[in-house]
């Protein structure tokens, strides 16, 4: 039997340009995309797909087989196949996990801490498990991601950093404006922490919503989501002219709006402020918006200045989450390790030798015995523990479990307690 | 002790004591906007409303003593300033609160009321030529606009603090503790509005006073030529407000030009 691998593939907010991830995204559902993907051949599968990434990850024996196929079917015919390499990302084994545990404890999101992308892998989880898809490996490594996600948002002070971000917004806000009770808001693009923004700014009175997107499609979408209305992105002119807090988070590399555009505008508006909330990385918005008068310009910067969580202190309980991160990787490829036959075995036999010698030495330290009688016990101890050993392992060793049922060895791993390293599991 | 002695022994006292409570209504509002503990603005409130009763009562003393009105000395015009402020300041606090524009407010008035502390408190008789009842009618009713103007600086000068800290993006001190940029300018405009339209009236009155004390409506004297300004500076903001919308940081920054040109103004009305 060879070794299992895990493998990963996914495009994101980072690697992949917005109408790109918009063509690839899934539309039918997770029923229909998981049931094309048992053609291919991986034990067990599993796909996620967010507004900022959809990504893959697969068990299989032979990933250079495997990997070309996934990335046919990622992208299908919407990119043309000579980009794929330059949009996609591709891990295996201890990378793999790595990159699943980071995007879980939201270390990889677009606006680090976010909570909704662990929301969005479990449910993802649930379909694939659901429909079958996945087995003993992927549903250790799945769970385990979502330990892995709490252990971070409780040991660090990431999580806090996403939420304050949205309700400083909501402050400055209710400073321009005073009340929000007849304040049009509206948001362009669809990113987690916007809508997160959005979301805010309704709770506060806020009286309408209107979301701008490039495809309109997804812009209905959310639009029914926050009970508003929907635009596209021509129409942007006319909304500046009418709304009066304007949340931006699209993916794009150049800026949405201008302060050209603007400035004409504010005559129309007779002046009315207009606060700008720039939430995309990098910019919608031109930072020279906020010379204007009667406009307010804040990014992500800016806002997380308004908590006082300046730079430094963010990075530092990113590093901490990474470090926690990183340990959780490594005992997760311990434990998949020691998924296969002969480590199991080995180990087996270790906790048994060391069981009866530690045992046999305790008792001959108490009693006063010749050296033959000495040996005769030590045998005994040997003998009693290789017949103990005797039947696991010959199951380990039999026909069942060389085909690659990983849940025998894991329940074998088990029930002799093999697992010491890896007590919270 | 005679009666006009003993009025004048009151009158006396009555303005130390305008002096004293102004002074502990203004620590008091000082106090409150460091802490921002409420049961102390309204310790604030009250000493300010004992204020203006003071005031009142001081003015009525004094029109025993002087005879006629008493606005005709530069004493006497900053002092009814001062009195015009507190109550425009408190018929504005009957229906809006807009938070710590006490502070802001009882310290202009404190400042009014030591400017015109340090002045000669010497009774001067009007010229004959001068005595009308127009006088006092046009005094009073542009020193009342003055006091609305007043308000509407105290809220010029918060918008612009406000507004520089939201612009800067360095929210410190004063962002939590002054109101939102909407109250502030909705502040400005209703003062300006009602300080404009007596404004208006006080020139109109001042046009007839003149054509009965000199015979000339105009004179062209450089306080009418800065009142004229003034009025100017106030219609212009009014009839942009209205027409494109002018408000925020440039209506607020004429709020403050115009009202410095007013106590330029009245430096010169009574020099």
């Amino acid at each position: 039997m060879s070794k299992k691998h895990i493998s990963l593939i996914g495009v994101n907010h980072k690697s992949t340009p917005l109408e790109v991830r918009e063509k690839i995204a899934l539309t039918g559902g997770y029923e229909e995309a998981l049931n094309r993907l048992r053609d291919e051949q991986a034990h067990e599968f599993y796909l996620l797909s967010t507004c900022n990434r959809v990504e893959l990850i697969w068990v299989t024996e032979d990933t250079a087989k495997t990997t070309p196929n996934m990335l046919r079917f990622l992208f299908g015919e919407a990119v043309a196949p000579e980009k794929w390499d330059s949009y996609s990302y591709v891990y295996h084994n201890q990378e793999a996990v790595n990159h699943l545990f980071k995007v879980a404890a939201s270390l990889d999101s677009l606006v680090v801490g976010e909570a909704q992308i662990l929301g969005q892998i479990k449910e993802a989880y649930r379909y694939a498990s659901q429909f079958g898809c996945t087995g003993p490996l992927l549903n250790k490594l799945l769970h385990k991601s979502f330990s892995v996600a709490k252990r971070v948002r409780s040991e660090t002070g990431i999580g806090s950093a996403a939420v304050s971000i949205s309700s400083a917004a909501v402050e400055l806000a209710r400073k321009i404006f005073g009340n929000l009770g007849d304040k049009k808001v509206l948001l362009i693009g669809a990113g987690e922490m916007a809508e997160l923004a959005a979301e805010h700014l309704l709770g506060q009175g806020a009286e309408s919503i209107t979301v701008a997107n490039r495809t309109l499609s997804r812009a209905v979408d959310l639009a029914h989501r926050f009970n508003g209305r929907a635009c596209s992105l021509e129409e942007l002119d006319e909304q500046i002219e009418t709304v009066d807090i304007i949340v931006s988070s699209t993916g794009s590399s150049e800026l949405i709006i201008r302060s050209d555009d603007v400035r004409p505008l504010m005559r129309v508006r007779r002046n009315r402020p207009l606060f700008f909330i720039d939430i995309a990385v990098p910019r919608d918005l031109d930072p020279e918006l906020n010379e204007i008068e009667n406009v307010f310009l804040y990014d992500i910067d800016d806002l997380s200045q308004v908590v006082e969580m300046n730079r430094s202190e963010r990075e530092k309980e990113a590093v901490k989450a990474e470090r926690i991160v990183e340990e959780e990787t490594l005992k997760f490829t311990k434990w998949q390790d020691g998924l296969t036959i002969t480590p199991t075995i080995s180990a087996l036999r270790k906790k048994a030798d060391t069981i009866s010698s530690s045992e046999v030495s305790k008792t001959l330290a108490k009693m006063d015995l010749s050296e033959s009688d000495r040996q005769k016990v030590e045998k005994l101890a040997h003998a009693i523990t290789a017949k103990m050993l005797h039947d696991p392992l010959r199951f380990l060793k039999s026909e069942s479990c060389r085909k690659g049922d990983d849940s025998k060895i894991d329940m074998v791993r088990t029930v002799f307690g093999l697992e010491n390293d890896d007590a919270d599991s | 002790m005679t009666q006009e002695t003993f009025v004048q022994e009151i009158n006396y006292l009555l303005f130390i004591a305008v002096l004293t409570v102004t002074l502990l209504s203004c620590a008091a509002y000082l106090v409150f906007f460091l802490s921002q503990k409420n049961h102390i603005r309204r310790w604030a409130r009250f000493l300010l409303i004992g204020s203006w009763i003071l005031q009142s009562g001081y003015i009525v003393t004094r029109y025993i003593t002087v005879g006629n009105t008493p606005i005709t000395t530069y004493h006497e015009a900053v002092f009814f300033f001062a009195w015009a402020t507190t109550s425009a300041y408190l018929s504005f606090r009957w229906r809006y609160t807009v938070k710590n524009f006490g502070t802001f407010v009882s310290m202009l008035i404190l400042g009014l009321l030591f400017g015109s502390a340090v002045a000669s408190r010497e009774i001067i008789p009007l010229e004959p030529a001068l005595q009308s009842l127009w006088l006092p009618v046009h005094a009073g009713i542009s020193l009342v606009a003055y006091g609305f103007l007043g308000l509407a600086f105290c809220g010029g000068l918060m918008y612009l603090l406000q507004e520089r800290e939201l612009k800067s993006k360095r929210l410190g001190y004063f962002f939590s503790r002054l109101p939102s940029l909407d109250s502030l300018d909705q502040l400005n405009s209703h003062c300006l509005a009602v300080g404009f339209a007596f404004l208006t009236l006080g020139m109109v009155t001042g046009i007839f006073w003149s054509k009965q004390a000199w015979g000339t409506y105009w004179r062209w004297n450089p306080k009418e030529a800065c009142t004229l300004i003034i009025w100017c500076i106030y219609l212009i903001q009014i009839h942009q407000r209205f027409t494109v919308g002018w408000r925020g940081r440039r209506a607020a920054l004429m709020i403050v030009g115009g009202f410095s040109l007013v106590m330029i103004t009245l430096w010169l009305v009574i020099t």
